[in-house]
């Protein structure tokens, strides 16, 4: 099989993946995350058997970092600072409060809610990323925007 | 601010031993050129005239996937390149990394790579320098598919007589380059 050049993957869904991850564990840490899913993907990329989906390939390791980085900071307070300044490349997320409710979300809905709105996948995509069928990833996003809408009523 | 963080993805994963091929681009007087290196040396460099996406397809496929762009793995040769082309330097020291040519290409290469600075050869000699005297055909074809242009000097091979004979990167390029080595050329 031939796999592209990493860098190709980096050049077409780099910005994306950075996306996913700074509306799922804020802008601060999404840097390090970031890094983390490349290093991660690059290591194992020469024995990827599948090419058909490399974006949800890249997003499926970048949940993972994500679950990695909450267990590191659960015992840590949510950080509320302000959101630092950024450049026109990577808008953070337009409503910094309401992703932090996002954030607050059980596992699967959060990842299914961020990767419907931040990363913009279809359900089909965000089953093969947390690993669920379709309707399943449909129903978290739908419990995950319950679940939202009623701590922002508050 | 770019959240993308290139210099240290690179840096990890040099550090790691998983970056296989790095990357970069170097401007030349005659165009912009495309040099790879692996942890071994120098395995590729390229003219303007083959698509970037092709020559990282060909490095993906025949080294490892594992492609980054990381000018920092590429100062040594970048800076080695710059000094030649202003008539500074007259041989390369980066290590080369031959893996790319193999058999009688190979033994040609490694040949070319012998002729020192502002001497010409003809593909006849080359040919009689890498042990086959009749080759001359495929040293000419060593030449014209050389995968180490300007560092594996194949535009000091010329036809007997003294014709240009064939240049991957075009025949105003090799004569540029002898007329910079020749001292023809007003820097």
């Amino acid at each position: 099989m031939r796999l592209p050049p990493f860098q190709t993957l980096i050049d077409r869904h780099g910005r994306e993946v950075h996306r996913y991850l700074a509306a799922c564990v804020g802008p601060i840490d999404a840097d390090d995350c970031w890094q983390d899913t490349m290093l991660a993907a690059l290591r194992a990329y020469p024995g990827l058997r599948d090419d058909r989906n490399l974006r949800g390939w890249l997003l499926r390791i970048a949940a993972r970092k994500v679950l990695d980085s909450h267990r590191a900071t659960r015992r840590r307070p949510v950080p509320v600072a302000d959101v630092p300044e950024r450049g026109a490349d990577s808008p953070p997320p337009p409503d910094p409060a309401l992703w932090r409710a996002v954030r607050r979300l059980p596992e699967k809905q959060r990842a299914a809610v961020t990767l419907r709105f931040a990363a913009d996948l279809d359900y089909a995509a965000i089953g093969d990323v947390i690993d669920c069928s379709e309707a399943a990833a449909r129903q978290n996003v739908r419990a995950g925007l319950a679940g939202v809408r009623r701590e922002w009523v508050r | 601010m770019n959240p993308i963080d290139m210099t240290e993805l690179a840096r990890r994963a040099a550090e790691e031993g998983i970056l296989d091929v790095a990357y970069a681009t170097v401007d030349a007087p005659f165009g912009r050129m495309l040099v790879a290196a692996t942890p071994q040396g120098l395995v590729r460099t390229a003219f303007d005239k083959e698509r970037t996406d092709d020559v990282l397809s060909e490095l993906s496929d025949r080294i490892s996937p594992r492609v980054l762009e990381a000018p920092a793995r590429l100062d040594g040769v970048r800076r080695e390149l710059d000094e030649y082309f202003e008539g500074r330097r007259t041989e390369f020291s980066t290590p080369i990394d031959w893996r790319l040519s193999r058999g009688f290409l190979l033994r040609a290469r490694e040949a070319c790579a012998t002729i020192p600075y502002g001497q010409v050869r003809t593909y006849k000699e080359l040919a009689t320098a890498a042990g086959s005297p009749e080759a001359v055909r495929a040293a000419g074809n060593a030449m014209a598919k050389n995968p180490i242009p300007i560092v594996v000097p194949c535009h000091r091979v010329l036809r007997t007589g003294g014709a240009l004979g064939g240049y991957g990167g075009g025949l105003e390029c090799k004569r540029w380059l002898l007329d910079l080595e020749s001292g023809h050329l007003r820097l």
